[in-house]
């Protein structure tokens, strides 16, 4: 445990030193989101609709933003052939690196997404169940993106591969969370949709690292 | 703890680098791997640290098989690539006690471990900092901080200055002496006494006495 740790601590130490930790991905969050009533007109009636829904895209596209760069850097610099020969696990390895990349980027957007959700002028009584949402459906965001990163941690310029590889495995999580803002902004029990999220991210915890792992052992070669 | 390596094969992109690769070496001994470029010194080195698969053969190592017991073969392995393994953004100290967790080395070795390659006085400084031949002494400082048995090493002394040089094969000399063993891709004279040298590209042993030829093996690269 001590290994694991160790690394997710590394990953956050070097977000935070590099990259501006979540800084970066929640001002992405936060353009996207606004660029929205620009895009379909301050009509609040049709924002308070589409916001939940346009909360997940900006929500998806964020955390892409650093996906290419989980594996990427460290097989370019020779620490992932360590990684594989250390006691840890490579499918622990993946596991720290995703805790690290969803404290970075999943974790700051709750905090953005009430305010983004007033932009949008989403019903208040919504905004819990959103944030639940995002809470429990972020997570798979980064495993899942964990998958795509370590098919292309081999590659010079993998970042739009990424994005094209992942984005279609995000769609359940991107149908379900847009679902529970509606359901909640629309007055109707959101926590089926929650739960579902919640299944989601728990059926991802265990089988992401499993094949991002494989994956990467494949990129080593 | 004594290497032997048995009939090793390697096919990459369907040429031969080596076939019938076959040495055995003794505790404390070391093994130099000469030879032009793409001679596969590096290629025969990443099998052996389980990072590449080979197409044929196998290694052991104090009876411990490459192949077929990968997890328990990589845990006696140190492996120093020509990538230093280091992070612009952290310091020194921070990097090597960094490797010290993912290791599970003590942490009062990582004191030592940058004496080691003389780096005592850069110990607070960021990496990003560092000349080439510095990141070089940290990478390799590694050696003295993990403790296995063996050792495999890419061209360490590439970039680094006399000194440090001397420094690298007074580590692998008492590698060799505590009874480990040392496989080194170099052209300088680690100055190890007992040190058997081999050319890889050298063994091209047409063996297909088994019947299996080598575009089988090619197409049987699966992730393991």
């Amino acid at each position: 445990m001590r290994a694991f740790w160790a690394l997710a601590r590394r990953d956050l130490t070097l977000a935070f030193r590099t990259g501006g930790g979540g800084a970066l991905g929640v001002a992405f969050f936060v353009i996207t989101a606004v660029l929205v009533p620009f895009g379909v007109g301050p009509k609040p009636d049709l924002l308070s609709v589409i916001a939940p829904g346009m909360l997940w895209i900006a929500a998806l596209l964020a955390c892409m933003l650093t996906l290419d760069r989980l594996f990427q850097a460290d097989v370019e610099d020779g620490s992932m052939d360590l990684l594989a020969l250390s006691p840890l696990a490579l499918e622990l390895a993946v596991l720290a690196k995703c805790l690290a990349h969803w404290l970075t980027t999943g974790l700051p957007l709750l905090i953005a997404a009430p305010v983004m959700a007033i932009t949008l002028s989403m019903p208040g009584e919504a905004y819990g169940p959103m944030v639940l949402a995002l809470a429990l459906g972020t997570p798979a965001l980064s495993l899942i993106g964990a998958i795509g990163a370590g098919l292309t941690a081999g590659m010079r310029r993998g970042g739009v591969l990424t994005a094209v590889l992942v984005l279609p495995l995000y769609v359940p999580t991107l149908i379900l969370g847009a679902l529970a803002g509606n359901a909640a902004a629309s007055g109707l029990d959101p926590s089926p949709y929650l739960m579902l999220l919640g299944a989601i991210t728990l059926a991802c915890l265990p089988l992401c690292p499993l094949v991002a792992a494989a994956a990467l052992r494949l990129a080593l070669r | 703890m004594s290497l032997s390596i048995d009939n090793l094969r390697c096919v990459r992109a369907g040429r031969t680098v080596f076939s019938g690769l076959s040495v055995d070496v003794q505790p404390g001994e070391a093994l130099i791997l000469a030879g032009p470029n793409g001679a596969g010194k590096s290629t025969l080195l990443r099998i052996l640290a389980g990072l590449l698969r080979p197409d044929a053969g196998d290694a052991q190592f104090s009876g411990v098989s490459l192949t077929s017991e990968r997890v328990e073969f990589q845990e006696r392995v140190l492996y120093t690539g020509h990538l230093d393994a280091v992070k612009p953004a952290l310091t020194v100290h921070e990097m090597l006690t960094f490797w010290a967790d993912v290791y599970d080395a003590h942490h009062d070795a990582v004191g030592p471990a940058i004496e080691a390659l003389a780096l005592a006085r850069l110990a607070d400084h960021p990496v990003r900092t560092l000349s080439a031949g510095q990141r070089r002494r940290l990478g390799l400082s590694r050696l003295a901080l993990i403790d296995r048995p063996l050792w495999l090493l890419d061209e360490p002394t590439v970039s680094l200055d006399a000194d440090s040089a001397a420094r690298v094969a007074a580590l692998a000399r008492s590698r060799c002496e505590s009874g480990g063993v040392v496989v080194a891709a170099t052209h300088i004279d680690l100055a190890i006494p007992a040190a058997k040298t081999i050319d890889p590209g050298s063994f091209k042993l047409e063996a297909t006495e088994d019947g299996v030829t080598a575009d089988d093996l090619v197409l049987s690269g699966d992730a393991w």
